[in-house]
């Protein structure tokens, strides 16, 4: 194209652009050769669960997922409690743990992010949309030790203060903190989509008569939708993966049940927790390769259908406009 | 006051191999590399001897790896290692292999002191607990604190994550290898159980000796009918504080040349200060 445009440059600035677009391309492949890597890595390092009869006679699929007795006559349980005479890997109290922090976290995290976002593009003027946008932003980029720590040491005790619970560190105390991590990223694709809508659709809804919020309830927000929905997949797979807020603010106590002020042990708490100590190739290393590999899966697939759902909503909208 | 120990293997492994990669041929003096093996809970401990022996030392190369106390007795019995590391007293079968494989007696060296303290919260009526209720209180068996002398109310407890040593010598020792009950919550490091327990009149925490704002360091009763005592140096030291233990070196034989060297070095009040440093307590100096 170059060559073409600029006859003079032909030769020398040629094989420049020849080597930067090989460049560019090689970066872009090692970013997918990683992400592969990193997956077959996790993978194998799971693997023996499925294939290893030594690791098996330990942690098999069954003890990880079905309820078993910890000594025979008892009554059936589930119990992750991997340091024990007799191991015990059940992962449904860490699976339920980790759903139930993470739907706190997004319940709390959507509704503010979404209405935050529909009043800084829909009403704000132009000032407050300057100071408000840039300062959600800033958020994202606090450490999430610190949201952790903070966490800790100043929301666990004013809700415990407020409320009395039994447990100060509690799912309801982690994912109000995750929610600060989840903001964010909710707000800003959520804005995304809000500025997405064609000004037409505005125009068109304010001739017809309709007020301010009208519009914005019943034309901009359902336009955006996909956009929206985009977000809390997206703020999801972003709080089911997050380490350092749970791992200091939950109490990471393993326990089954419905309740969302007792303590609770996620995935990934789990990992960062024990892997430092584990002996290399027990079944437990291999158990907590396998809960990485889940997540993995996990997060990757949430991720995947987040970016759907902002395809799509740019399709409909070019579609549309 | 208890580093962390997550870390601290990674550490050392990274040292070993600096270590191996400086001390090859052409530093000089050579020694051969004295080699400790053993007890993960002194991983910490003896790297920080070595590092520090090592640097006053030049030339000189102490190989630390962990593994568990009966790994580091293991190789002691093969011949494996120079210097054993353990934090529980060698068996007497243990013994007589070392002594029927090389016809030597092993010897035994307290090294360090090791103490685990009972933290409640300071507005806590408590005033002792025995090691049975806290065997209880950890294991669920005991779940409110009227039961061991304190207001009625549910118990709080707090617990170290299952990867520090801390948490394994409450188990062995406290919980006498029984499994911790589900409700136990696990935090990360000492500071953050000191720091749970300040802001909770429910709970009870344990770790390493602290000395922290609005927490009490319950003393311990043995039994029902003997006297409660708190962690201290002197009654670490003495042994009359129960949850407490002694870290040992073992070697085949009186230790000799740069093993001697060494241990006499940790022996003494540099190293008695580095384990202080590490949040061990110092054995009686004689």
């Amino acid at each position: 194209m170059r060559a073409a445009l600029f006859p003079g440059l032909r030769g020398q600035g040629a094989f420049a652009d020849r080597v930067a677009a090989i460049a560019i391309k090689t970066s872009a492949f090692l970013a997918i050769i990683s992400l592969i890597l990193i997956f077959v890595f996790i993978g194998k390092e799971a693997l023996p669960l499925l294939t290893s009869a030594e690791v098996q006679a330990e942690a098999s699929l069954s003890r990880l997922f079905l309820p078993q007795s910890p000594r025979p006559g008892t009554a059936t349980e589930y119990t992750w409690q991997p340091i024990s005479e007799t191991p015990k890997y059940s992962l449904m109290p860490l699976f339920a743990g980790t759903l139930k922090v993470t739907i706190i976290a997004v319940l709390i995290a959507v509704p503010l992010a979404v209405a935050a976002a529909l009043y800084t593009s829909e009403f704000a003027p132009p000032w407050v949309r300057e100071t408000i946008k840039p300062c959600i932003e800033i958020l994202a980029g606090i450490p999430s030790v610190v949201i952790g720590f903070f966490c800790l040491m100043v929301i666990a005790g004013w809700l415990h203060d407020a409320f009395g619970w039994t447990y100060r560190l509690n799912a309801l105390t982690a994912g109000i903190g995750l929610s600060l991590a989840v903001i964010p990223i909710v707000y800003t694709v959520s804005e995304d989509a809000f500025s997405a809508v064609p000004q037409a659709f505005r125009e068109g809804s304010v001739a017809m008569g309709a007020s301010m919020w009208q519009t914005a309830s019943r034309v901009v927000l359902p336009a955006a939708m996909p956009g929206i929905l985009a977000a809390c997949v997206l703020g999801f797979g972003r709080a089911i993966g997050e380490t350092m807020i749970v791992l200091m603010a939950s109490g990471n106590a393993a326990v089954l049940s419905w309740s969302p002020v007792d303590s609770v042990r996620t995935f990934s708490a789990t990992i960062a927790a024990e892997l430092g100590e584990v002996v290399q190739a027990s079944p437990h290393y291999h158990v907590l390769f396998f809960l990485g590999a889940f997540l993995f899966v996990m997060t990757f697939t949430i991720n995947l259908a987040g970016r759907w759902f902002v395809n799509r909503l740019q399709k409909k909208l070019q579609g549309a406009a | 006051m208890r580093i962390e120990r997550t870390i601290w293997p990674f550490l050392a492994g990274i040292a070993l191999l600096a270590a191996a990669g400086c001390g090859g041929p052409g530093t000089g003096e050579q020694h051969k590399p004295v080699t400790i093996k053993g007890s993960d809970t002194m991983v910490i401990l003896a790297q920080r001897w070595a590092e520090t022996y090592m640097k006053e030392h030049p030339g000189f190369v102490i190989q630390v790896t962990g593994g568990g106390s009966g790994t580091g007795i293991a190789a002691l019995i093969n011949g494996g290692t120079d210097i054993c590391n353990a934090s529980r007293p060698m068996k007497d079968s243990e013994k007589k292999l070392v002594k029927a494989r090389h016809g030597k007696d092993v010897q035994e060296i307290p090294v360090a002191l090791d103490g685990v303290a009972i933290y409640v919260h300071q507005s806590s009526p408590v005033r002792s607990l025995t090691t049975a209720q806290l065997k209880g209180i950890y294991t669920g068996r005991i779940t409110d604190w009227r039961d061991v002398g304190g207001a009625d109310g549910r118990i709080v407890p707090y617990s170290r994550e299952n990867n520090s040593g801390t948490y394994v010598f409450f188990k062995e020792h406290v919980l006498a290898n029984e499994d911790f009950a589900r409700e136990i919550q696990t935090l990360p490091g000492t500071a953050a159980v000191v720091n749970a327990v300040s802001k909770d009149p429910a709970s009870i925490g344990y770790g390493g000796a602290a000395y922290a704002q609005g927490i009490r360091e319950v003393p311990i009763r043995r039994d029902d009918t003997s006297e409660p005592v708190a962690p201290s140096l002197q009654t670490v030291q003495s042994g009359q504080y129960p949850l407490s233990r002694s870290l040992f070196f073992y070697t085949t034989g009186a230790p000799a040349g740069n093993v001697k060297a060494f241990i006499d070095w940790a022996l003494g009040p540099e190293g008695q200060k580095i384990c202080e440093e590490v949040g061990y307590y110092p054995i009686i100096k004689k």
